[in-house]
């Protein structure tokens, strides 16, 4: 692999983009380092996208779909990609955006003002759900309680409970959301560290959740990061247009279209851990960039029994989610905050109204560990 | 009474308590013992890991043994009328399985000595030591005195005697040593990628130590790797899109190879070894380790760090890992042999330890000899060696131009190319209709 990279380089000044062998090459391409131009790039990312949406049957048509959108640069990409192949190859799919507002001051309220720009801009309606009504504690409220240690379990129950909900709300069919390969390797690892064999096997599905509420699938299951934030970078064109009864205008930005998205950090995100798990996938793209769909690959072919335990799935006897205990997650914690008892909910079950599991009553609740909490950014998969 | 100050560690801390309950320690009474035995003083290492100072010496030991033992006896990995070649490297952890090896042979000795019937024979034991200077030229200064310090532990270690091989790495090619030494770099000079150089290493490594094992009648191949190493390769086979092999490589047992692979320390770590070696005064001999660059040196940095993040890591790492399914080969396989003592036959029907070697439903990549997941088989059929092996391999170590596949091929060691033509011949359709032919009433023709 080196020596071929070597002779491209030697090669790069007079070589034209290798797969049009028309125009010069602006860029490498991260997935394949292969020297392309900017028409072949977005082509390419396009249309790889698109075979995803196919061969995996994510869609079928007349379905209403709702995009999760955080304002970051996955959700948008996402939600202008799906707008442009739905019309490009007739899916026949009803789109929305779907934002949930976590109440986080300087984060969530800017990057909210990005979705609802989204909304103008591409003349998808926009549903915004917010933690305080649905669950009366904003992440701000939480962490004024909790502290920065376990913020970020609460968080990702709560969004995953509100995407639901909001989807149930909007009755739509399916939910999809922008998680990149980077994600999926990433959790693949994660799930390894953390000894999660029933994660393990669910992680890589590129559809979730079919028996559930609201199926979501994943259709950015094999682009990477990087080219994702490339994307918009580099589009210019000016396009009118229209989708069945829905009209569309997309504005230019000067000379480049800029995608307007929302590119900062949670301010709650904490290092360690995933970040550990994150700098490693960083690293090991830039020795070997197929290694993340080779992470996924490995993910999927991994032979793990059918049987291997599946929580059952019932209902929450508080709130009617699903929920395989007999209170959902996001009842026992709201329950911990409401009573002041933040750690409740937090490592293993222990006692407290789920206690009741077998396997799980060994020790008290007040000697529950926060080691093992989900990171920020992360949906149960 | 267990003191519940946080900084007392023993069982053996006495407490006073004072009139309102609680609970006064007073240090200069404090006796620390090992958590085990409570008898003796723990061991300090001092070596920064966890666990430091809560056994003492000889429970230490035990423990790790124990772990050793059990391996053995529960996999039915070295049985009395066994062969045993032990791959030794002259590091840390070769070192201690060789060390374990024998005194599990010194103990059989004894008691075939004290029995009267004599009924249970004493297994052979032999150590195979790789000679890799020729693939990395820079451990060819010191492997002379290498090889000669091997030899003097391994005379060390008898009775019972020990035969050493020391096979050099190049012996996969043939006996003529300049032409296999040749043979070597230029196939390995045919791969780019550095990683996949590594790995051809370790495979060839392991069809050397094949050979010698076979050609000199050893029916077992004891490598020492432990929990850390395993650890590694978990994440290594993970990145290198090898998640459907992976559960055959981390196993007790490996038994898809003509001398089955056993591993006895899979359940030690690291540090234990280290320790152990400190202990026991076992001398490692560290050749100048050729710098490992790539995807697995990136990876045992990252296992490092997490070590640092959380002692339990590894061990967290490789539990996950045994829960995928094993392969059928990852027992020790059947064989219709008449000096297997009759104790020893009941005992591995009994508990099932055993697989029917006859039940061979995998086919195998003839590089890396891992088990081909149907999703491997490439679209076009237009080489069979391409065609033959898993994507990893075609990935990293086959050579990127097609043209170049044939002159590839004719490098790789006879050993490989004849398990592509065996993989050519392997047609599921032909190989049922064989199995089935006899219940056939449809003549060739006529079938459908």
């Amino acid at each position: 692999m080196e020596a071929s990279e070597g002779k491209s380089k030697k090669q790069g000044a007079s070589r034209l983009c290798c797969l049009c062998n028309q125009r010069r090459p602006v860029l490498k391409r991260p997935k394949t380092l292969q020297q392309i131009c900017k028409e072949c790039f977005y082509e390419v990312f396009e249309e790889e996208i698109h075979q995803v949406i196919v061969k995996n049957h994510l869609f079928k048509s007349g379905e209403r779909v709702a995009i999760g959108a955080s304002g970051g640069k996955d959700s948008t990409v996402l939600a202008y990609v799906l707008s442009e192949l739905n019309r490009r190859h007739s899916y026949g799919l009803d789109l929305f955006l779907l934002s949930i507002d976590e109440g986080i001051t300087g984060y969530r309220d800017d990057s909210l003002e990005t979705v609802k720009r989204n909304e103008l801009q591409y003349g998808l309606p926009l549903q915004i759900l917010s933690y305080k009504d649905l669950y009366g504690w904003t992440m701000d409220d939480i962490v004024k309680m909790i502290g920065l240690k376990n913020n970020c379990t609460f968080c990702g129950v709560f969004r995953r409970q509100a995407l639901d909900r909001g989807a149930a709300l909007l009755k739509v069919d399916k939910l999809v959301t922008g998680h990149n390969a980077d994600d999926i390797a990433e959790t693949v690892l994660l799930n390894i560290l953390r000894g999660d064999i029933a994660r393990l096997s669910r992680c890589t599905s590129i559809t979730t959740g079919e028996d559930g509420p609201i199926p979501r699938c994943k259709p950015f299951k094999y682009t990477y990061e990087k080219e994702i934030v490339i994307y918009p970078s580099l589009l210019n064109h000016f396009l009118v247009l229209s989708l069945t009864s829905i009209v569309f205008f997309f504005h230019t930005y000067a000379y480049f279209k800029k995608l307007d998205y929302f590119s900062t950090e949670c301010i709650y995100s904490p290092n360690a851990y995933r970040g550990f798990a994150r700098e490693f996938i960083k690293d090991l793209e830039r020795l070997r960039p197929r290694a993340i769909l080779d992470i996924i690959k490995s993910g999927e072919d991994f032979r793990i029994a059918t049987t291997t335990k599946m929580p059952e799935q019932g209902t929450c006897e508080r709130c009617g989610y699903i929920s395989s205990q007999k209170w959902c997650k996001a009842c026992v914690l709201l329950d911990g905050l409401n009573r002041g008892l933040p750690k409740m909910g937090i490592g293993r079950a222990r006692g407290g109204v789920n206690g009741d599991h077998q396997k799980e009553t060994k020790k008290p609740a007040s000697a529950a560990r926060s080691l093992e909490s989900k990171q920020c950014g992360s949906l149960d998969f | 009474m267990a003191c519940n100050s946080s900084g007392c560690e023993s069982g053996g801390c006495y407490g006073r308590e004072k009139e309102n309950g609680c609970k006064v320690v007073d240090v200069k009474e404090t006796v620390r013992l090992c958590v085990k035995c409570k008898s003796n003083e723990p061991m300090t290492f001092g070596d920064g890991g966890s666990d430091d100072g809560r056994f003492c010496a000889e429970c230490f030991r035990s423990n790790v043994y124990g772990k050793f033992r059990l391996a053995v006896t529960s996999h039915a990995m070295i049985t009395p009328s066994d062969n045993v070649l032990v791959a030794f490297s002259g590091r840390s952890s070769s070192r201690v399985a060789l060390q374990f090896v024998h005194e599990l042979q010194v103990k059989a000795l004894k008691n075939y000595e004290a029995s009267r019937d004599r009924s249970l024979p004493v297994f052979g034991v032999g150590v195979a030591f790789v000679d890799e200077s020729a693939a990395y030229p820079s451990l060819s200064g010191g492997m002379s005195d290498a090889i000669a310090w091997v030899r003097s532990t391994v005379l060390s270690l008898s009775p019972p005697e020990k035969d050493l091989h020391v096979v050099p790495i190049e012996s996969v090619f043939g006996s003529d040593s300049v032409e296999a030494r040749d043979r070597l770099v230029k196939l390995l000079d045919s791969v780019s990628d550095e990683t996949g150089k590594e790995d051809l290493l370790l495979h060839l490594k392991m069809l050397s130590l094949q050979k010698v094992a076979s050609e000199n009648g050893y029916n077992r191949l004891v490598v020492g790797s432990c929990t850390s190493r395993l650890a590694s390769h978990v994440l290594t086979a993970t990145v290198k899109g090898r998640g459907y092999s992976l559960s055959a490589d981390i196993q007790h047992v490996d038994a898809r190879w003509k001398v089955p692979i056993v591993l006895p320390l899979r359940d030690c770590v690291w540090q234990e070894i280290t320790r152990l070696c400190h202990l026991d005064g076992l001398k490692t001999v560290e050749l100048a380790r050729h710098p490992q660059s790539g995807i697995n040196d990136l990876v045992s940095s990252f296992v490092a760090l997490l070590q640092e993040e959380n002692p339990s890591r590894e061990c967290t790492i490789v539990r996950t890992a045994a829960k995928l399914t094993p392969f059928y080969f990852n027992k020790i396989p059947e064989t219709d042999d008449s000096c297997v003592p009759m104790a020893t036959q009941r005992r591995l029907k009994k508990f099932n330890l055993k697989y029917d070697g006859s039940m061979t439903t995998e086919a195998f990549c003839p590089i890396c000899n891992g088990p081909l997941n149907g999703s491997d088989s490439s679209e076009d059929e237009s080489d069979a060696l391409y065609d033959a092996c898993c994507s990893s391999c075609r990935f990293q170590i086959l050579p990127q131009e097609p043209s170049s596949l044939d002159h590839f091929g004719s490098l790789l060691p006879h050993h490989m190319i004849s398990q592509v033509k065996h993989h050519q011949k392997f047609d599921s359709q032909t190989y049922l209709r064989e199995k089935i032919k006899d219940c056939l009433l449809l003549d060739d023709e006529e079938a459908v």
